[in-house]
């Protein structure tokens, strides 16, 4: 990668920033954030929660509401339109312009700021040699295929070295091959760049990979921000809970440093009394000999998916339990199985 | 495939249509180029009418045309952004304005032109120049510039284009005339071909707003139907014929390129 990479990047900070449409409809609600220089961070959620939203307000494709601001570094840029944030953008659309070829397209913004033709030329060919797309040079856009575009859009948005990358759900058009590859590609580009980014996903895969950290969204406000392995192992509330991944919700009672539960009793170190609602990820209840089980529970159902199995169990807990497994074994709906579940893996939500 | 007999009737049908339809057209060139038409062809082919045309009705012919480009500059410059700000802005206003814009299409030209001499009738250097037929033809036309145009628009994302656009640090104008028209060539095109064979073939506005010094080339034709004799008004119909007919190839070959490179874009 020969590209100049812009160590420490640009610190990127929402102060009260709120959104309310002319309409009425409120799409972002105050929110404060600050995204530290070269930081990649991820607004996860669903879609209507306002991740795309904020993204614009960053962008300044929209305006916060009176009284929230937009800092670049130190310098304030809420009044700023777009046009004079130095912002660089992908969207899902690619949104290259059709009328010129790969190369007009990349140089366009170079163009916009005033480069003579000849550093032009230069910094296309640096971008091309970086996303590895050389032979697209002279292609019109409509011969590319949809990894190549968005690859040229990268190059497109990165060529005026921004100072910061928004990323508007890049991946969201391509099939799951190519997204796994160009997430791989964006990962690495993020970092060594060592630009400030932004990336708006809904899929909480492509949020985990490519993350510094995560900002899971809903109804217009943030819930939760943290590194990939604090959202995934310790969610905040039950809508993280439930949106990271599959978890597990069982209700047992507290009796003398034991957890009980309808299929046996699970060591319990956290506290609280009487009847408490427990969280566990499938893959952290293991199967175990009988010998070693704390709980006890029968296949309902079991699904192959190739890597893994996954398995419905009843039994074991107040409602069917998933459990997923690396094991090559077959199971059978009817089997009997032991589990065991660390004590640590169990959650306990504040609220 | 065997061709049936269906192929064959199916084939005939249309041979008898498109016979309908082009005889006539055929009758009136001959009849422009014949000596005399009541004698038939015996009489001998001339170009005599033709010529006379051109002693009576050239500055009609050339006042059609640039009648013609005028509209299309008016259009041009007024129809372009109306359709973008039409397209940008989706409400009810905007609903309103494209209505509104359609009506002349749906109104009769006589009652337009009724209105527009009623109106302005009192300015008599307005009412006696070209320009008053000029404001006729720009009222008929311009809503088949913005639709041409709008249709464009609405084919592609062109607001994620304008503000990808902009964050690469282009201002309006910039962004207006080097992403938002280049995008909408086709349907500028396909418009301003539209504008020019109305505009050159419109007789109903015209033929209530024009005066004996402001006669276009429809007009001067139901003139010389009128007045003239029968192979002077057929002459006439065939230069009429030799103007408008490229335009029409023109327009339906660009209106059929449009919908290809839409449907690959």
């Amino acid at each position: 990668m020969s590209v100049p990479a812009r160590k420490g990047g640009t610190t990127i900070r929402l102060v009260d920033c709120a959104k309310t449409f002319p309409n009425g409809t409120r799409a972002l609600e105050r929110t404060t954030l600050e995204m530290k220089g070269g930081e990649t961070i991820v607004f996860l959620g669903p879609s209507g929660c306002g991740k795309t939203t904020l993204l614009r307000v960053i962008a300044g494709l929209e305006s916060p509401d009176a009284g929230g601001r937009v800092l670049f570094d130190d310098e304030d840029v809420t009044g700023l339109p777009i046009e004079r944030r130095n912002v660089g953008m992908v969207f899902q659309s690619y949104a290259l312009f059709p009328n010129m070829n790969v190369a007009e397209n990349i140089a366009y913004g170079l163009k916009v700021h005033g480069a003579d033709a000849a550093q032009r030329a230069k910094r296309v060919d640096e971008m091309l040699q970086m996303m590895q797309i050389a032979e697209l040079r002279d292609r019109r856009i409509t011969e590319l295929s949809g990894g190549q575009r968005q690859r040229v859009a990268l190059a497109r948005a990165i060529a005026v070295q921004p100072r910061v990358l928004l990323l508007d759900e890049p991946l969201t058009a391509l099939d799951a091959l190519l997204r796994e590859r160009l997430r791989i590609e964006i990962d690495v580009l993020l970092h060594s760049l060592g630009i400030t980014a932004a990336y708006v996903t809904h899929d909480q895969g492509e949020a985990m990979a490519i993350g510094d950290r995560v900002a899971v969204m809903n109804k217009g406000a943030i819930i939760q921000t943290g590194t990939p392995r604090e959202i995934y192992y310790k969610p905040a509330s039950a809508f993280v809970a439930d949106f990271i991944g599959t978890m597990n919700r069982v209700r047992g009672t507290v009796v003398d440093g034991f957890l009980e539960l309808p299929g046996g009793r699970v060591p319990w170190t956290q506290g609280g009394t009487g009847t408490l609602e427990v969280l566990f990820r499938p893959n952290d209840a293991r199967i175990v000999p009988d010998g070693e089980a704390q709980l006890r529970g029968e296949v309902a159902q079991h699904f192959f998916l190739g890597d893994r199995t996954r398995l419905h169990v009843t039994g074991a807990a107040d409602r069917v339990v998933v459990v997923e497994t690396t094991e090559h074994r077959e199971f059978r709906p009817g089997d009997r199985i032991g589990l065991r579940i660390e004590p640590d893996t169990l959650l306990k939500l504040r609220d | 495939m065997a061709r049936t007999r269906y192929f064959y009737l199916q084939l005939g049908f249309t041979l008898l249509v498109c016979a309908f339809l082009i005889v006539p057209v055929l009758m009136s060139i001959v009849a422009g180029l014949t000596e005399n038409f009541f004698v038939g062809v015996r009489s001998g082919f001339t170009l005599r009418w033709i010529g006379l045309v051109w002693e009576l009705y050239a500055p009609t012919i050339f006042r059609s045309m640039y009648i013609a480009l005028a509209t299309l500059t008016v259009t041009l410059v007024i129809g372009v952004p109306t359709a973008y700000v039409l397209a940008k802005r989706p409400g009810l206003l905007t609903r309103l304005v494209e209505e509104f814009l359609v009506l002349p299409v749906a109104i009769p030209g006589l009652a337009i032109a009724l209105a527009l001499i009623l109106t302005y009738g009192g300015f008599r250097e307005f009412r006696t120049s070209w320009l008053f037929i000029l404001v006729g033809h720009v009222l008929y036309t311009l809503p088949f510039m913005v639709r041409s145009v709008l249709a464009v628009l609405s084919s592609f994302n062109f607001q994620t284009l304008e503000e990808s656009a902009a964050s690469l640090g282009a201002g309006f104008w910039r962004r207006f005339f080097g992403i938002i028209l280049p995008n909408v060539r086709s349907g500028i095109v396909a418009g301003s071909l539209a504008v020019v064979t109305l505009s050159i073939g419109e007789f109903n506005l015209t033929w209530m707003l024009h005066t004996p010094e402001t006669m276009t080339l429809p007009v001067g034709l139901a003139d010389s139907y009128a007045s003239m004799r029968l192979e002077i008004g057929s002459a006439y119909t065939l230069v009429f014929f030799v103007m408008i007919i490229p335009l029409l190839i023109a327009l339906q070959r660009y209106s059929t390129q449009r919908v290809k490179t839409t449907r690959h874009a």
